[in-house]
């Protein structure tokens, strides 16, 4: 996007990524997907590889991640975004690779593909948006949704007896030989955003030296699930999430990686 | 056991399975994901140890869930992929093959039909005709069915199924049977020339400057939209039907009795077509060899000049209620069927075509 | 002279309002008017932007462009560098 009025004493210091598609999304206001997805597609941008990146969207409210970002993209059946992953890196091995999933399609329904790619170490990125909801249908229960916590089907609040447990996938895949760089981030505050960058770019550069599966979870806000406004979901976000989710690295590789 | 070291010479004697997995090795194969199920491990077991060495890609997937993912990712990235699997694995394979014909990638799967329902038995059958020719996932689409007869046709079909599935952009099955992966026969393998492959510009490999980005989806959310593309798909479906039909005929074209039957049930049909002979009978054999699309214009034409027809199947009665459609009620249709992996007999075939031959007159052979 | 401002894309603006406490100038808050799409965007209110691109950080809609003074020109004297 180029500047409208010429600023003669100042410079641009941040423009929308090229690798975002010029359009708007449909997204929820506030929704941490638009961050993420920007957050992505700058990293992109910034190593230059557009030419040489695939991306997989899951079925969520990312289903239509490929009308925002301007990437060749493959659109995978529910919870299969890691096969259909593993299946564009085995035959395209010097391409950077990754999967963008929320917390159904990653740990509901794609639990066996999720931890079966990393424990092959596929060298690919999972970009894992856990909101503890499933959006796009309405706002059920995910695996993540944490106690006490009410959902369309948990209406009275998750309940161990009846639901189980939150399910922290994070830490069964840092368990995992196979698995690399498995870290969590967030994006509700400028900081967080500029700490998912660093992993963002240090993912990519494990990628390119095959180093294994990396794994960024992002937690994340859903205001229209949560029926919260952005700033209260946020703030809820940091209360409650943060406990069950805490932010920081499960896991990092030994010694230092070269930028992608 | 295979060691990695088998050496296989053009023509050879094989067993069905062996022959398949040699043929995609030779026919172009970029990369296989599968899963293990009887009776068909032997084609992942041959590429593992076989292909690999070769610097062939070879997965054993998680699941089949799994592995018709992994297929739908690499050829949706361009290369030349092959999955396989048994009945209860083809069922699972179901929303990938849903997703793959409409996102229209191409590759090439095999089911090595089973006894079923359920888990069934690893005997031989021919119960997933419905699910391969009449859909088996989701919605309107088709996949094209080649049903092999020989341990040569396991072969050749590879080579054919690669070609026709990128032709089209549609993903080939074969559906062949326990009994066929088993058997072991002569088979020559025919020499493939990669640079008459069929570029794939669609394919994602990484958005270069010159190009939009690439995008394999199945999801249209608009009804006009998802229209649109539906008629786009049954235009392809018309065309192939129109342009891809295969079928064998043997003694066909004057015979008062025609027996129709596929795969391994043909051979079957075939030898009980000799001994009707010695006993004065003139029948004759339509083989279709894509089920889908199913030989209807020849199996109208055919109904013109014969008595009766007889449909010899291992199921409860599948491919018959095509010749039914086909034959459109000119001469009655009869049905022979073992299930649950049981092969019918020749002479059970011939005791059926005796009832039918004086049950309608059928004009005596004179052996000389 | 100002020592940054922002270019707000108010159509792709929601009005979500993450911007506004990221903003540690206090420069940012919702209009009165609307966009196409119905939602109040965001404006910026007070001239003492940074150019901190800290609401750029925070924006779903990517609807920042951030601007940022010129650093000043070094003076023609080098400083020496003592070593210890």
């Amino acid at each position: 996007m180029e500047p409208i009025i010429d600023l003669e004493n100042l410079e641009c210091v941040y423009l929308k990524p090229g690798t975002l598609v010029d359009t708007q999304t449909r997204y929820c206001p506030g929704c941490g997907h638009g961050v993420a997805h920007r957050v992505v597609m700058e990293v992109i941008d910034e190593l230059g590889i557009q030419e040489n990146v695939i991306g997989i969207a899951p079925v969520g409210c990312a289903v239509f991640a490929y009308f925002y970002l301007d990437i060749d993209m493959q659109e995978a059946a529910h919870g299969r975004a890691c096969a259909v992953a593993t299946g564009i890196k085995r035959v395209l091995p010097d391409k950077y690779v990754f999967t963008y999933q929320g917390d159904g399609d990653l740990a509901a329904i794609g639990t066996a593909e999720t931890i079966h790619t990393a424990n092959r170490g596929e060298n690919i990125l999972v970009v894992f948006i856990n909101n503890a909801i499933y959006g796009m249908t309405g706002g059920q229960m995910a695996p993540t949704t944490i106690l006490g916590m009410k959902t369309s089907t948990s209406p009275f609040g998750r309940d161990i007896k009846l639901q189980g447990f939150p399910l922290k996938i994070a830490d069964l895949i840092a368990m995992l030989p196979g698995s690399a760089y498995v870290t969590r981030q967030a994006v509700f505050t400028p900081n967080h955003v500029r700490q998912l960058k660093k992993s963002l770019i240090r993912a990519f550069g494990y990628q390119k030296e095959k180093r294994g599966t990396c794994l960024i979870e992002i937690v994340s806000n859903c205001p229209s699930g949560w029926k919260m406004t952005p700033l209260e979901a946020n703030d809820w976000l940091e209360k409650n999430m943060l406990p069950i989710y805490p932010l920081g690295d499960l896991k990092v590789p030994e010694g230092e990686v070269k930028h992608a | 056991m295979f060691k990695g070291d088998m050496t296989v010479h053009d023509i050879s004697l094989m067993k069905g399975n062996e022959a398949l997995a040699e043929a995609a090795i030779r026919a172009g194969l970029d990369a296989y994901f599968g899963y293990p199920i009887t009776p068909q491990s032997e084609i992942l077991e041959y590429l593992s140890s076989e292909f690999v060495p070769k610097g062939g890609i070879v997965l054993q997937a998680e699941s089949e869930l799994a592995a018709i993912n992994m297929i739908y990712g690499a050829s949706g990235a361009g290369a030349r992929v092959m999955t396989s699997s048994s009945s209860p694995g083809i069922s699972l394979m179901q929303e990938g093959l849903s997703y793959s014909a409409c996102a229209e990638l191409p590759f090439l799967i095999v089911n090595v039909n089973r006894g079923g329902p359920g888990l069934g038995t690893i005997q031989p059958s021919q119960g997933d005709y419905f699910q391969a020719v009449k859909g088996g996932g989701h919605g309107d689409y088709h996949l094209i069915v080649l049903a092999p007869a020989t341990v040569q046709e396991m072969a050749d079909f590879v080579y054919d199924g690669f070609d026709l599935a990128d032709k089209w952009r549609i993903p080939v099955m074969i559906l062949t049977d326990g009994a066929l992966g088993q058997m072991m026969e002569k088979v020559e393998f025919r020499p493939y020339d990669k640079s008459q492959r069929i570029p794939k510009p669609w394919a994602t490999t990484g958005k270069t400057k010159g190009r939009e980005r690439n995008i394999i989806t199945s999801i249209h959310l608009e009804p006009e939209q998802m229209e649109d593309f539906n008629i786009h798909l049954q235009k392809k479906y018309k065309k192939i039907c129109e342009e891809e039909v295969r079928f064998e005929l043997i003694n066909a074209e004057d015979a008062d009795l025609i027996l129709v039957a596929f795969g391994l049930s043909a051979r079957i049909a075939h030898k009980a077509i000799d001994l009707a002979k010695d006993q004065g009978i003139n029948a004759g054999l339509m083989r279709p060899i894509t089920l889908y699309p199913f030989p209807t214009t020849i199996m109208n034409l055919l109904a013109k000049k014969t008595k009766a027809i007889l449909v010899v199947e291992m199921n409860s009665g599948q491919m018959v209620e095509d010749v039914r459609l086909a034959v459109d009620g000119q001469v009655p249709v009869y049905f022979h069927g073992r299930m649950g992996g049981m092969i019918p007999s020749p002479e059970e075939v011939l005791d059926e075509m005796l009832t039918l031959s004086q049950k309608h007159e059928f004009r005596v052979i004179v052996q000389e | 002279m100002i020592r940054g401002t922002v270019i707000i894309n108010k159509e792709n603006c929601k009005g979500c309002s993450l911007c506004i406490p990221a903003c540690k100038q206090n420069s940012l808050a919702l209009s009165n008017e609307i966009n196409s799409q119905g939602y109040h965007y965001v404006e910026l209110v007070l001239d003492n932007c940074t150019g901190c691109i800290n609401c750029a950080l925070v924006c779903p809609d990517a609807v920042f462009a951030v601007y940022r003074a010129k650093k000043k020109e070094k003076s023609a004297q080098t400083d020496t560098i003592v070593t210890p």
